[in-house]
């Protein structure tokens, strides 16, 4: 993925928060995971209208870390997430 | 008057309490238009009488979602086969857990599946027997069956269902394994599971008919290495080679008791879906027994949990914790113990057994299918 990436949760994939754990997990078609930290705080701004940049650009602020050592994270993990076919770009 | 000693109860150690399930399979029912001879379900099919009716179905997700379950797959038989369908798949949702549908296609119409889109189910996971009609009703002794299921097919992409193609490959089909990929890829799935078969249930009763041989095997990793390439990004291919062709066991069920565990269409609980066929089980059925009860101490589920089951071989195994002594289901049908090291294991005492077991079947021509059916 690149910094101008809109990313979305496709049809069948949802967060959902299991209440039994008490943890926020992904869910999609033979998929149950768990999130941590980045991947939690990652899908949370995943919204399928702003693009990476953007988004790494809030997470920078909000974590006080510079901005292209988030957008590094992030595109890592959303390339993970893709290949898994978790995670779609427009 | 004769008197009884009662047996001696043996002190059980005490067990910490196991992690809560991810999945659940439902069995909702073992009725079925189709007959493949591989079928997972256990040679003793429970009829239609003994289903669960739907609102026993709809406590037991409520009992699942509250133990921990995420994931659902509702499975068969054909669960098209039962007219509730969308009211189970509703409670499903209700209940907060992630809703698959695993289904031949058979029974479902753009109408019905409109009814289940609404009811929120959240995936689909289409099988097929074949990439023609001439093999797949064949296999799944149905006429009519592959022009039915594309036709499902193209409803489901009609409405945006997540699919996944599901393809059991045997000594029948092998050979269509790259077309098997791109017929996935064309009806338009995300991911694609290629299952060899399992000998268990039926498979078990037709291995003779569908050992693959040992050229199929290779042939086929190297199809899937090269597939992966090709549709990489576009379709995922998740591939489950034959274990009785490897080195060393699954790791069947992530562990016995450890992740998931299966209900079959009465309401009897097993650790797997083959786990009737070993002698002096008891399992219990959530009828009676609350779910969580028979999960965390039901004996069917001590009985192969952690290692202290395992015998020497396995205990003192550096691969222990990698494949838990494989599967329990397939130690029974071939040592004749369940708790044997699983036969596929290169330093199991049976493994040669299980060689020249391979090597007679795939030898000769194949016999017929005996395929599955209720009895009458």
């Amino acid at each position: 993925m690149t910094p101008a990436d809109r990313p979305f949760l496709p049809r069948g994939v949802r967060l959902h928060h299991d209440r039994v754990r008490g943890v926020p997990v992904l869910l999609g078609p033979e998929t149950a995971l768990i999130l941590d930290q980045v991947g939690q705080a990652v899908l949370g701004e995943v919204d399928g209208t702003r693009d990476i940049a953007t988004i790494s650009a809030a997470l920078a602020e909000r974590y006080a870390a510079p901005v292209e050592m988030i957008e590094a994270d992030v595109i890592e993990f959303l390339d993970d997430m893709a290949a898994r076919r978790l995670v779609e770009a427009t | 008057m004769t008197v009884v000693h009662p047996t001696p109860i043996p002190v059980q150690p005490v067990r910490p309490r196991p992690e809560p399930p991810l999945a659940m399979l439902a069995e909702l029912t073992h009725r079925c238009p189709l007959a493949c001879p591989y079928c997972s379900n256990p040679l003793e099919l429970t009829r239609r009488e003994g289903e669960l009716t739907t609102e026993q179905w709809a406590e037991v997700f409520r009992q699942a979602a509250d133990l921990g379950v995420l994931q659902l797959h509702l499975s068969g038989g054909e669960p098209a086969s039962r007219p509730d369908l969308v009211q189970i798949v509703a409670a499903a949702r209700q209940a907060g857990l992630y809703t698959n549908l695993i289904t031949s296609g058979i029974g479902l119409t753009g109408r019905r599946l409109d009814e289940l889109d609404a009811a929120g189910l959240d995936h689909v996971q289409l099988s097929v027997q074949g990439v023609n009609a001439g093999i797949a009703d064949h296999v799944g002794g149905y006429k009519g069956g592959f022009d039915r299921k594309m036709m499902v097919a193209a409803e489901i992409a009609r409405i945006g269902f997540p699919l996944t193609i599901n393809a059991v490959m045997h000594r029948h089909n092998l050979g269509d394994l790259a077309a098997t990929i791109a017929l996935a890829h064309q009806l338009g799935a995300r991911r694609i599971e290629i299952a060899c078969v399992q000998f268990q249930g039926w498979a078990l009763r037709n291995r003779a008919a569908l050992q693959p041989t040992r050229e199929q095997v290779e042939e086929a990793k190297r199809t899937v290495a090269q597939a992966r390439v090709d549709y990489a990004g576009r379709l995922a291919i998740d591939f489950v080679p034959p274990d009785y062709f490897a080195d060393f066991p699954k790791a069947c069920m992530n562990g016995w008791g450890s992740t998931g565990l299966n209900i079959a269409p009465d309401g009897k609980v097993l650790p797997c879906h083959a786990a009737e066929i070993i002698p002096g089980l008891q399992f219990q059925n959530v009828l009676t027994t609350p779910l969580a009860e028979i999960w965390n101490g039901g004996p069917a589920f001590n009985a192969f949990r952690g290692t202290d089951w395992m015998p020497e071989l396995c205990q003192a195994c550096d691969r222990r914790d990698i494949d838990y002594g494989g599967c329990r289901c397939q130690a029974m049908a071939i040592a004749g113990d369940a708790r044997a090291t699983d036969p596929v294991c290169r330093r199991s005492p049976h493994r040669a057994a299980l060689d020249a077991l391979i090597a007679a079947e795939t030898s000769v021509a194949p016999p017929p299918f005996e395929y599955r059916r209720m009895p009458r």
